[in-house]
């Protein structure tokens, strides 16, 4: 049995994001992290990984310097990983994306026992669409929004988070789950895990590796085989400055109360 | 392997929205997409149907017709009476196989963007995430983009075209799908030129639902495409399904909101306690930026922002929230919003209607005071 990982590195959206003056990002500016909820989806492994000793690999689509990223989730506890890299890669919409990771997977192998971990969403996209199409290539079912994973044998039982409540959904493996913030705290890297990351393997597919492969095909990969196109990005006026009250004492007070009456608010 | 890149995509036609039925009951957002699709379906001069899964949901299924649809695309089977991703994509896939609608809308709810991503790589097409604009009409489009955006007339007057496969693309009959991105620092418009459906999960809570019209329900078509599905599609089973004990937070209804943030970290308890009491003194809801919900001081369907919830009440109060872009993807629509913060600088006085500098600690038993006092003296 192995679990495998789908992990993103992406921008640091929670500092200070910088927009260049034609409305793109200025990613050269920023901080990369690994992805949050991808980081939960390593912890879920692991913890299984405790359990039953199986082995844990962490898969990325990216450029080269992701590697690093990698290297961090093997000093986690993480076995090996593979990075997916390849200019034919760049400019892959969700589609276009999940299509490669899927390819790379079945490269990879996919056994009748193994399951497939991602975050529940990135980030820098925040589109959740990414776990869900990997499960649709491979043709094989899927839980997303996991708010707590058993595996029993082959069959794996997940409480899927709704807005108003849960399910609990049985399903067997090979299968993929999205896993929440809530379902666990993620470990850090340990001391020994790091000193151990640069024995352990980081395989490295482009295209020529996957070229064979049924899912990849030049009309389904990178920017050509995206269906979905970007029109325009833009920044969103600011709304015009308003009336700073001032004070901060009893007199302000009163006052903003009877601007709330004025606006029939109270 | 087929050659994807000539799909005939003048086959289709007409909007379709999947309504979410949770224990047949249609949800709010289902009603919101409907009256939203309406718009679009008018532009494309086409007709807009509501696609209804479920088990003995034709009563429900026009109901939600009644708020802008022509017809219902009903897909019953005792099978399809909870929600599973196996049987929902298989059904959703087959029908729109043969019945080709244009554009495919689901709420960006658990339930739809669990279910949109498999319907759309199933079919070979785009899909759009937690879209919170849409348009298909190009001046529609750009008189939006005048009033949201910063781009200069000559860059909107450029958007009736787009560069797509290295060739000119005229976009007047793409769906123009605009969301956030990166955390609510930019926006994008997003199309699906070469495929169809076109398809966008849409955020709940915000397109504005229309009057429910008893006369369009009524004379609702009713479409009942052959249901193909059996036990033996399923992969997933199944084994419960819970309500939350605890009411959740409805904050996408809300008509006042007191959120508190970062400013509360000195005494989260207390700060919370403050924000809720100012809350019911208004007879709104308690709220959270990220960093709230981050750090467990309050559960996740309090969070407002890119990442949790959009909301537009009548009165949004912002205590000791600093404004990150993903915070105000979340409240910028409200219609009066409120700030209380110790740094004269912090972003969200940029789009406050009424900013107090100062410590919430302080000025919020105060205001709360203030508001008493008036309502006493009526």
């Amino acid at each position: 049995m192995k679990i495998i990982v789908c992990v993103k590195q992406v921008p640091d959206t929670s500092g200070k994001v910088a927009v260049k003056p034609d409305g793109t990002l200025d990613r050269a500016s920023m901080l990369t992290i690994i992805n949050p909820d991808d980081l939960n989806a390593v912890e879920a492994a692991l913890k299984i990984k405790d359990q039953t000793g199986c082995e844990v690999v962490a898969v990325t689509m990216g450029p080269p310097p992701a590697e690093k990223m990698l290297r961090e989730i093997i000093a986690m506890g993480a076995d090996r990983a593979v990075l997916i890299s390849g200019r034919e890669f760049g400019g892959s919409d969700t589609f276009a994306t999940s299509q490669i990771i899927a390819a790379g997977i079945h490269h990879m192998g996919l056994n009748d026992d193994d399951i497939i971990m991602c975050g529940r969403q990135a980030i820098d996209g925040d589109t959740a669409q990414v776990g869900p199409q990997i499960a649709e290539k491979l043709g094989i079912p899927q839980i997303t929004y996991a708010g707590d994973i058993k595996v029993e044998g082959k069959d794996v039982i997940v409480k899927r988070m709704l807005e108003d409540g849960f399910m609990n959904i049985k399903m067997k493996t090979p299968c993929l789950i999205t896993c929440i913030k809530e379902l666990n705290e993620p470990r850090y890297m340990s001391t020994f895990g790091i000193f151990g990351s640069y024995q352990k393997p980081v395989d490295v597919y482009d295209y020529e590796t996957l070229k064979d492969e049924p899912l990849i095909d030049k009309d389904t990969i990178g920017l050509q085989g995206s269906p979905t196109n970007i029109l325009v990005s833009f920044t969103p006026p600011l709304k015009g400055a308003g009336v700073i009250l001032e004070g901060a004492d009893k007199n302000t007070a009163n006052e903003l109360a009877d601007i709330l009456e004025k606006k029939h608010i109270i | 392997m087929d050659n994807y890149n000539s799909a005939d995509i003048s086959a289709f036609k007409d909007v379709w929205v999947f309504c979410e039925q949770r224990e047949g009951v249609i949800q709010q957002t289902s009603f919101e997409l409907i009256s939203e699709g309406r718009r679009l379906a008018d532009e494309l001069g086409c007709k807009l149907y509501a696609l209804v899964l479920g088990d003995n949901i034709e009563k429900q299924a026009k109901e939600a017709a009644g708020y802008g649809a022509d017809g219902v695309v009903l897909c019953e089977s005792p099978l399809l009476k909870t929600y599973t991703t196996d049987g929902y994509t298989k059904v959703i896939v087959d029908t729109v196989k043969e019945r080709k609608p244009e554009v495919v809308l689901f709420g960006a709810t658990y339930i739809g963007r669990d279910l949109g991503p498999r319907c759309a790589a199933r079919l070979h097409t785009g899909l759009c995430a937690d879209c919170t604009h849409l348009d298909v009409s190009v001046p529609v489009y750009q008189e939006f983009l005048k009033g949201a955006s910063t781009l200069t007339p000559e860059r909107i007057e450029g958007t009736s075209s787009a560069i797509v496969m290295g060739q000119q693309h005229d976009v007047s009959h793409d769906l123009k799908m605009t969301r956030p991105a990166f955390g609510g620092h930019l926006m994008a418009t997003i199309i699906c030129p070469r495929f169809r459906p076109a398809m966008a999960t849409v955020r709940p809570g915000v397109m504005k639902k229309a009057p429910f019209d008893q006369a369009r329900a009524d004379a609702a078509e009713i479409i009942r495409p052959v249901i193909n599905l059996t036990e033996a599609d399923f992969e997933t089973e199944i084994l419960a399904v819970e309500k939350a004990a605890k009411k959740l937070v409805d904050l996408i209804g809300a008509d006042y909101v007191v959120s508190v943030g970062r400013g509360i970290a000195k005494d989260v308890e207390g700060g919370i306690k403050l924000g809720q009491q100012l809350a019911d003194e208004l007879g709104g809801v308690l709220g959270g930026s990220r960093v709230t919900v981050d750090s467990g001081w309050l559960s996740a369907d309090h969070q407002v922002g890119q990442t949790g919830k959009t909301v537009h009440p009548k009165v949004y109060i912002a205590l000791g929230i600093s404004g990150a872009i993903q915070h105000k993807a979340g409240m910028q629509d409200s219609e009066c919003i409120i700030a209380v913060n110790t740094n004269p600088s912090a972003p969200i006085f940029e789009i406050a209607d009424y900013g107090i500098v100062g410590d919430l600690f302080k000025v919020v038993p105060m205001l709360i005071d203030s508001i008493k006092a008036v309502k006493a003296a009526k």
